[in-house]
């Protein structure tokens, strides 16, 4: 089994404080990756220093050693607009962009310049959302703004955008949190059908979620790494007493 | 006594009040046990505040009526007969009249005024003796009411506290009266002029030459339209090529890029820039920029450079207008949820292509109120064009070429020797109604389109 990104050490600072203690993590090609945890405990940090995002944040500063299919991602030759779109990422709120709901997806391959033509970047569309389950609701009126959609379409517009530029790893922080349980559901559906296709990362506070969705979950807790492993181990069989605790509900 | 000295003594009447109703509201106090529902200093207030304030309302209103009374007054007398029964001649005799009455004047043009004087002050003196009478009998009626109520029970603090509010709502009527008040001046003196210039000679008019009017066909030299095209061109064409992209530019660089550290000084210098009074920037304009200009001009080999061009007036008012469009564009790009900025830099968009491609797109409607709104002011701006642009009124696309604008016309036709009556004069309201209307209506599109922005990220 392919390692496709590897995590040693990793520490993230934001000014003087500390949010993120030596975390060292491998994540795997073919799985979804779960990071649970209580609120605060650093996990949403740590997966943006998967694609970098914790660098739009002044005070941030991060330190360690990241690699996306061995390449350090930190490194002075990383160009952080070819990482981004080798990672894509889901944030907790659904964020379309004010324009068309075709807009939205084609946004990615137009800067990327991955469509050649009109037909190419129709296709690509399509498939984006087809792949994300949206197409069947929204191909009638794809010129319509995409956010004039229900929230859960919103969020499934936000994965067609991102699959739409090709990417080999997605991040997702906490998707669902913004959604009622049917659209969640959707979601969490949508993750099955994509998984294999892109390596998934995802955090989540709802430890059910992590558990129907992920073959392997990362238990953070207060900045650190407290277990990492088989989802089903995690959750039937913990190693250590902080993960028990979290899972059976005694704190969170 | 005269107006204003009445208005001295109602306030120390008023100050007396205030003593006599707070040494009641003690003496009772000290004569009876129980809580008192308020402090003696309030019912001083209560008799203050009603002493005073009806005396000085009923001086307010006849401080505006008065004088047509004495006026009226003066026509009835047997002196007044030989009076021309209207026009000019016998508003200036008995204006005559009464500032000999006064003493304000020596002699007088007209033998009828100096009859008129002596019935004008026996007028005047007997409205101002009215005057003292019903200021004191309104101010004794005030003390006597409010004086009476003075006991333990009476609530004086919610009564101060009532008439404290409505004295509150006045005060804040009185900018909205007056601005009623100035929409209604400048209608009824641009019906004046209405009635003597046809609306579609003013509106649709090409030619415009106020010094020498026909008055067989007043409105043949009256068209406004080089005018407008003069404040369009200078104040939403030129201004705003200036002022949209170097206002616009500014905001992204403190919203998106500036360190705080430079923000922190680079706005507050920008908002000095918008403290400039405006006649500095006309001295800048008619100094400095117009004669570059000029020079420029002659230097690519234009040959009828004008050094009060369009071009110089304009260009400085683009600058003058910069951080207005700067920091509305701020506000709108501050406006935009950064969840749409980390939105596009995680699909591996560089800064430049989220601002471009998402953040503007998204602030557009924002940024656009905001210019309608810098728009609106570069029309009506003043000092500006009176410095630099010139007095000839011509329809003309070459920037370098002589411009004339709506405000600089108001003030030369305003200013030097005018007889109010004239087509020519009134013509100044009729201009300045007219850009009140367009600059009101770019106003309400421009809140309008802003209030629907920000709607739409609550």
């Amino acid at each position: 089994m392919s390692h496709k990104i590897n995590a040693h050490n990793v520490n993230v600072f934001y000014g003087e404080k500390q949010a993120i203690r030596n975390v060292s993590i491998d994540v795997d090609q073919e799985d979804v990756t779960a990071f649970i945890g209580p609120s605060g405990c650093g996990k949403s940090t740590f997966l943006r220093t998967l694609n970098r995002m914790n660098d739009t944040v002044a005070s941030a500063r991060v330190e360690g050693d990241i690699r996306l299919d061995g390449e350090d991602i930190y490194s002075k030759d990383m160009d952080v607009v070819q990482l981004r779109a080798r990672v894509g990422m889901v944030f907790q709120k659904p964020n379309p962009f004010p324009k068309s709901i075709y807009e939205n997806v084609a946004y990615g391959p137009r800067i990327h310049g991955l469509a050649s033509g009109k037909a190419e970047l129709d296709t690509i569309v399509e498939q984006s959302l087809t792949r994300a389950g949206l197409w069947s609701e929204v191909k009638d009126r794809l010129s319509d703004s995409g956010t004039a959609l229900s929230g859960g379409q919103q969020q499934r517009l936000c994965i067609a955008r991102a699959i739409a530029v090709d990417p080999e790893v997605i991040l997702m922080d906490e998707p669902c949190s913004a959604l009622d349980p049917i659209a969640t559901a959707r979601i969490e559906e949508l993750i099955h059908d994509l998984r294999g296709r892109y390596a998934i990362v995802i955090v989540t506070h709802n430890m059910q979620q992590a558990a129907r969705v992920s073959q392997k979950t990362a238990f953070f807790h207060l900045g650190e790494l407290v277990e990492y492993g088989d989802t089903n181990d995690i959750f039937t069989n913990p190693r250590e007493q902080r993960t028990t605790d979290y899972i059976t509900g005694r704190y969170g | 006594m005269s107006v204003g000295a009445l208005f001295f003594v109602v306030i120390v009447l008023g100050l007396i009040g205030w003593f006599v109703g707070r040494a009641r509201a003690i003496a009772l106090r000290s004569s009876r046990t129980g809580r008192f529902s308020a402090l003696p200093g309030h019912h001083g207030w209560f008799v203050a505040l009603w002493t005073t304030l009806p005396p000085l309302l009923f001086l307010a209103i006849w401080f505006f009526v008065s004088p047509a009374m004495v006026t009226d007054a003066v026509i009835a007398t047997p002196q007044a007969a030989s009076l021309p029964p209207t026009g000019f001649e016998r508003s200036a005799i008995l204006s005559e009249a009464r500032n000999l009455a006064r003493g304000e004047a020596f002699g007088a043009f007209h033998d009828l005024s100096e009859v008129l004087a002596p019935a004008y002050a026996a007028a005047q003196r007997r409205f101002d003796w009215i005057a003292t009478a019903l200021a004191a009998i309104l101010a004794f009626a005030g003390f006597a009411f409010s004086y009476l109520r003075v006991r333990p029970q009476f609530g004086a603090r919610t009564a101060v506290e009532r008439i404290v509010m409505l004295l509150l709502l006045g005060a804040s009527l009185i900018a909205i009266l007056t601005t009623f008040g100035i929409v209604a001046s400048l209608l009824f003196e641009s019906a004046r002029f209405f009635s003597i210039v046809p609306l579609i000679d003013f509106l649709f008019g090409t030619h415009w030459s106020p010094q020498v009017i026909d008055p067989r066909d007043p409105g043949a030299n009256l068209g406004a339209v080089p005018l407008f095209w003069g404040t369009f061109f200078i104040g939403a064409v030129i201004a705003m090529l200036v002022a949209i992209p170097f206002g616009l530019m500014s905001a992204i660089y403190l919203t998106q890029y500036a360190k705080l550290s430079t923000r922190r000084w680079i706005k507050p210098l920008l908002e000095v820039l918008a403290g400039v009074p405006t006649v500095v920037y006309g001295y800048f304009a008619a100094l400095t920029v117009a004669p570059a200009v000029r020079d420029f001009a002659v230097m690519i080999g234009i040959r009828w450079a004008s050094s009060e061009s369009a071009l110089a007036a304009g260009l400085v008012m683009g600058v003058m207008i910069i951080p207005f469009v700067s920091s509305i564009a701020d506000d709108s790009l501050a406006a935009v949820p950064s969840s749409m900025r980390d939105g596009s830099l995680a699909m591996g968009a560089t800064p430049s292509e989220t601002i471009r491609k998402v953040l503007v797109p998204a602030a557009l409607p924002g940024i656009v109120g905001g210019v309608l709104l810098a728009v609106s002011r570069a029309i009506g701006e003043t000092m500006i064009v009176v410095m630099a642009a010139s007095g000839v009124a011509t329809l003309t696309l070459n920037p370098f070429a002589s411009t004339t604008t709506v405000t600089k016309q108001i003030v030369d036709l305003l200013t030097g020797e005018a007889e109010f009556d004239s087509a020519k004069t009134l013509a100044a309201f009729a201009l300045g109604l007219t850009l009140f209307v367009i600059t009101l209506l770019l106003n309400i599109v421009a809140l309008i389109v802003v209030k629907r922005y920000r709607e739409a990220y609550d």
